[in-house]
């Protein structure tokens, strides 16, 4: 049984395609996925995130302890900062990509995939032993609108009469019950914006009746950060996928005293992972999907796909995909097996689309 | 709401065929196309392929996912609509004005197991 978020009955007046998402029931699209795209990337677009998982870290050890489990470094870092990363098995596989905010000193806010939410609690509480910290895990309190696109800024301070405008990239702070920070997941400008339930209906309400700003799915979501190289938890990132095979290894920080997972992450970069993600773009418009066989110039299977599209920004049809090392040279030709057909293509960057974040 | 043209016979997974003598002309119906959304490749056999009743001839593609062809009927491709191959929205504009393959029709008898537009709209209500 699918859980709701506290906007369930506004998607369905306004009539969105629901379908389960990581445990969620969630509005896939409300009018189509390319509109809904494109008004994030022109103009302003909300999305209901409420499914994402919050767990709050404090105490004495709350930054020893996310050094521990969490690839990036926060040591020391100044309050206000925002790091993404992961959490990995001891042997490099990952638990989920998170994003650690620092609320204070011994202070972190953690926001987790819906999907992984229990794994990730549980996990977390196998590795608080030694630490002294209180783990508290809020996602059943937090709704979270996400307000992307390049006019994020405005709307949000005018619609929602948060002041936003000096906030850096990647830093949060908190307004009264609230907390709201310069990140999201499309390669635009944008906010995300955590707060109580009733603080998101209302803000999601006043942002639909201002017109300024299109409520979006989880279809566009997806189309947006695929065409900017951002990888998805299931996708592009697993259990059997390390950072290192994902190109990830910048948000590892393989020079800080420890972390689970660092032996194995070391061990990878040096002396090479068997598989790595690539871009791949076609030169016909069929579509490549997640699972679909990546075949080499022989017609033999070296790889699969991540994730594919028809890129919605540039007109194109491409995909991220796991391939053999061997094959992941920028230029590579490559084909996909797209039901009978095998449609080639060559190695490009898993960047289809130039991000413009407000740096 | 989805428009439903008289005279087509329709399969249980919204292909449609316009019977013209010893020819049909496959396409989806306008209930499909709704389904879909914006419609974004067509993958389309190529001419002097078979096609056989109940089995997949191709997919059409929007942005979220890719929906299997299959064909109503059993023949020979003589035809595709090439239109499509540039401008796939041509589905979402007018599904019944745009088919997708033109068939020779090798047992026209597959016809009766089709439903005929009345039958159909109750179908796609249900």
């Amino acid at each position: 049984m699918e859980k709701k978020t506290c906007l369930y009955d506004r998607h369905v007046a306004l009539g969105a395609l629901m379908s389960p998402f990581g445990g969620f029931i969630m509005p896939i699209q409300y009018s189509n996925i390319t509109d809904e795209h494109n008004a994030v990337r022109q103009h302003c677009g909300v999305f209901d995130v409420s499914h994402m998982g919050e767990v709050r870290i404090t105490g004495p050890d709350a930054e020893k302890y996310v050094q521990h489990i969490f690839t990036n470094d926060v040591a020391g870092v100044p309050v206000g900062q925002i790091y993404y990363g992961m959490m990995l098995y001891p042997n490099g596989g990952t638990v989920d990509d998170l994003l650690v905010y620092k609320m204070g000193e011994n202070d972190f806010f953690l926001v987790i995939n819906a999907a992984n939410i229990d794994k990730d609690v549980a996990w977390m509480k196998e590795h608080t032993t030694g630490f002294d910290i209180k783990l508290d895990h809020q996602s059943d309190f937090y709704g979270q609108l996400a307000v992307q696109g390049p006019e994020a800024e405005k709307v949000v301070e005018e619609v929602l009469g948060i002041p936003c405008s000096e906030l850096k990239f990647y830093t949060a702070k908190v307004v009264g019950d609230i907390i709201i920070s310069r990140t999201g997941y499309t390669g635009e400008d944008g906010f995300e914006i955590y707060g109580s339930h009733e603080f998101t209906q209302k803000s999601w309400d006043k942002l639909i009746e201002s017109g300024r700003c299109k409520p979006c799915g989880l279809g566009c979501r997806d189309t947006l950060r695929f065409e900017v190289g951002l990888p998805l938890y299931g996708d592009e990132l697993s259990a059997d996928i390390s950072p290192v095979m994902a190109g990830l290894s910048m948000f590892c920080k393989l020079d800080k005293e420890e972390f689970i997972g660092k032996e194995a992450l070391a061990e990878q970069k040096a002396n090479g992972v068997a598989q790595k993600l690539v871009g791949i773009e076609l030169a016909d418009k069929a579509i490549p999907r997640h699972g679909y066989a990546v075949l080499n110039t022989d017609g033999e299977v070296v790889g699969e796909v991540t994730t594919g599209y028809h890129c919605l920004s540039v007109d194109k049809s491409v995909c991220m995909a796991l391939v053999k090392t061997e094959y992941a040279k920028l230029d590579t030709p490559l084909a996909v097996q797209i039901r009978k057909k095998v449609f080639p293509g060559v190695v490009v960057k898993k960047k289809f689309y130039d991000k413009h974040y407000h740096k | 709401m989805a428009k439903f043209e008289e005279g087509l016979r329709y399969s249980e997974s919204h292909e449609y065929v316009r019977v013209e003598g010893e020819y049909g002309y496959i396409g989806i119906s306008d209930y499909a196309q709704h389904a879909l959304g914006n419609v974004v490749y067509v993958d389309m056999p190529e001419v002097d392929d078979e096609v056989t009743a109940g089995e997949e001839f191709g997919a059409v593609e929007s942005v979220k996912a890719a929906s299997d062809l299959i064909s109503p009927v059993s023949g020979t491709v003589v035809e595709v609509n090439e239109a499509l191959e540039d401008t796939p929205e041509l589905l979402n504009e007018d599904a019944f004005a745009n088919w997708i393959i033109k068939v020779q029709l090798s047992d026209p008898s597959e016809l009766d197991a089709l439903m005929d537009t009345k039958t159909y709209a109750t179908f796609c209500e249900e």
